[in-house]
């Protein structure tokens, strides 16, 4: 069984996932989280060893249509609901540390 | 007037389909402002619409078989060129580029689509408050919630709104908001209703499904959602289970089980156990042969569930970045970009179950959670494998209780998770199951029965649930909804 999530986690996990915190945001979630979390010590005290994992209800694999062309969405349709959109492409902000 | 009457009537001439969306128009202008069941109404694609039907019945055509039948989509399903929000302010003012296959195959079908129904921000809840346009109240009881994530559906269809709706159940969000409400609400075997459109969750437990007033409607909307569809590769290719097939045969000889685990459950309120106990008493009456059924690994599927749900959704809702998009907020560079937009844009339910997928998956953790939670799914497919090999279908209570008021479970997380306790496992197993009205507690509000099957095991799932409906007390007259007439008039 892990050790109780932390704050430190939590900010961690927030980091990850892009997610800013207020610190009053991060001792809520931390106590929400870890009560959740403490509800699942239940099958983590569980014996599975030789179980195999199940992704997916399905045993679908590989599906797949034959490779003909066909219309795709209309390409100035989905820009049009783009925040930004320039020159037929999505426009973001600088990405790498130096000015543009 | 039934979904099946409203059809019959459009397509032979009696009635014509503007009429009929006019009259369902007309009760969401009086009473929608009580009960908040729909983010958007449509009422002008929806007079469109029902002209077109109109159109294809004065041409002696045929009109399908939801002729004019009004229909509300929970705003979770693309709909092309009308604002699909998730109740979520990171899409707000969105308008998808495409219809999802479910919203396609009702307009073939004629049915009229009024408007988008509310939910819990991403389908993420149990009651429907955790919505960034507010709450939907239950029309039994406005101080009272509808259930969740699809109460919105579930209300608009229990308030006489519409006589049938869309919802999307990954853990219960059809079927318990269908119990709260008093109304049929069906969870499809995953697969057998295409996704294509619809805004993902947890892919491996999302399905969609019908909220009707009576089994024979939703039977009838099920037959026309489900079947293949090449734009969803998880949606089976071989023809779908009938769900109108055997609505009449009753239950003679019919082994059913009552499945302890969840009937038993630490929770489970002393009204809804007795509703079960006279449906069980129903079906024996009815000539089924009724006995108690253990699916164990069932009291794990909780757990299982609000770890794979998360991890799930923590990956789902990463492509919102203020990139493609919804709303952005801006920032210095792109990272503080992502970051701000993320933070401002969703709510803390949705943040929660990002943080908490995200933790799952983590390294460290992985197996500890993530990788036991799906061991445990085995777990429990295994068991419902070896019921089964006794039962036709199973039975339990749908939800622990009946609606709960506006703002009880909201501080505790775990808490409101608990009411899908019943629910989730036939997710985990991608299982088909419904909820069935049943009589009502001590507060006189709804009480459901769960009826689950195994894979594809509609045909039998629904026959039970409408000797389940012919054999239910009738259900009481409720103050609000009176008080709706009086204003719908």
């Amino acid at each position: 069984m892990p050790e109780r999530i932390s704050t430190a986690d939590v900010a961690h996990v927030a980091r990850l996932a892009r997610l800013e915190l207020s610190s009053e945001e991060l001792e809520r979630f931390t106590e929400q989280l870890a009560a959740v979390l403490d509800h699942a010590a239940d099958i983590a005290a569980l014996d599975t060893a030789g179980v195999e994992e199940t992704a997916h209800p399905l045993p679908l694999v590989n599906v797949l249509r034959d490779d003909v062309p066909r219309p795709s969405l209309d390409r100035d349709e989905v820009l049009s609901q783009a925040p930004q959109a320039e020159d037929g492409r999505f426009r973001v902000p600088r990405i790498l540390g130096e000015a543009p | 007037m039934s979904a099946a009457e409203i059809a019959a009537d459009v397509a032979a001439g009696r009635r014509s389909a503007l009429e009929v969306v006019e009259e369902s128009l007309a009760r969401i202008a009086g009473a929608e402002a009580d009960v908040h069941a729909f983010n958007l109404v449509t009422a002008e694609v929806a007079r469109e619409q029902a002209a077109a039907v109109d159109a294809v019945v004065a041409a002696g055509g045929h009109p399908g078989p939801l002729a004019g039948v009004p229909v509300a989509l929970k705003d979770n399903l693309c709909t092309r060129g009308i604002p699909t929000t998730c109740s979520s302010r990171i899409l707000a003012g969105w308008l998808p580029p495409y219809d999802a296959t479910v919203v396609g195959r009702l307009r073939a079908a004629g049915a009229v689509a009024v408007g988008k129904t509310n939910l819990d921000e991403f389908a993420m809840g149990s009651s429907t408050e955790h919505s960034a346009w507010g709450p939907t109240r239950n029309p039994h009881d406005l101080d009272r919630v509808p259930g969740g994530s699809s109460g919105g559906s579930a209300a608009a269809v229990a308030a006489g709104f519409v006589p049938l709706a869309l919802g999307s159940d990954t853990g219960g969000s059809i079927r318990q908001p269908a119990a709260l409400c008093g109304v049929v609400g069906v969870k499809p075997t995953y697969g057998v209703v295409s996704r294509y459109g619809l805004i993902a969750f947890a892919s491996s437990l999302d399905q969609i499904g019908p909220f009707a007033t009576s089994v024979a409607d939703a039977a009838l909307l099920f037959d026309v959602l489900a079947g293949p569809d090449p734009l969803d590769s998880t949606c089976l290719g071989d023809p779908p289970p009938s769900a109108s097939a055997r609505l009449g045969a009753g239950v003679e000889g019919l082994r059913i089980g009552v499945v302890e685990e969840l009937a038993g459950a630490d929770g489970i309120a002393p009204d809804v156990r007795a509703r079960l106990d006279d449906a069980i008493e129903a079906l024996v009456k009815a000539g089924a042969v009724v006995d108690s059924a253990s699916v164990p690994a069932a009291v794990y599927g909780l757990s299982a569930y609000y770890l794979i749900a998360p991890a799930e959704a923590s990956s789902n809702l990463a492509r919102y970045d203020g990139v493609r998009y919804g709303v952005r907020r801006d920032g210095v560079d792109i990272g503080a970009m992502y970051n701000a937009t993320r933070s401002e844009g969703f709510g803390a339910e949705v943040k929660r179950r990002i943080m908490l997928g995200t933790y799952a998956l983590s390294a460290g953790y992985f197996d500890a959670y993530y990788g036991q939670a799906q061991r445990v799914r085995t777990l429990i497919l295994r068991d419902f494998a070896a019921a089964y090999a006794d039962f036709d279908v199973l039975i339990s209570p749908t939800a622990p209780g009946t609606a709960f008021a506006l703002g009880a479970k909201t501080a505790d997380p775990l808490t409101m998770y608990l009411n899908d306790i019943c629910t989730i496992p036939s997710n985990l197993a991608g299982h088909p199951a419904l909820s069935v009205p049943f009589g009502t507690g001590d507060d006189g509000l709804p009480v459901g029965v769960q009826v689950l099957a195994p894979a594809l095991g509609e045909t039998v799932m629904f026959q039970v649930a409408a000797a389940l409906e012919a054999a239910a007390p009738p259900a009481p007259v409720s103050l609000p909804r009176a008080a709706f007439d009086g204003g719908v008039r």
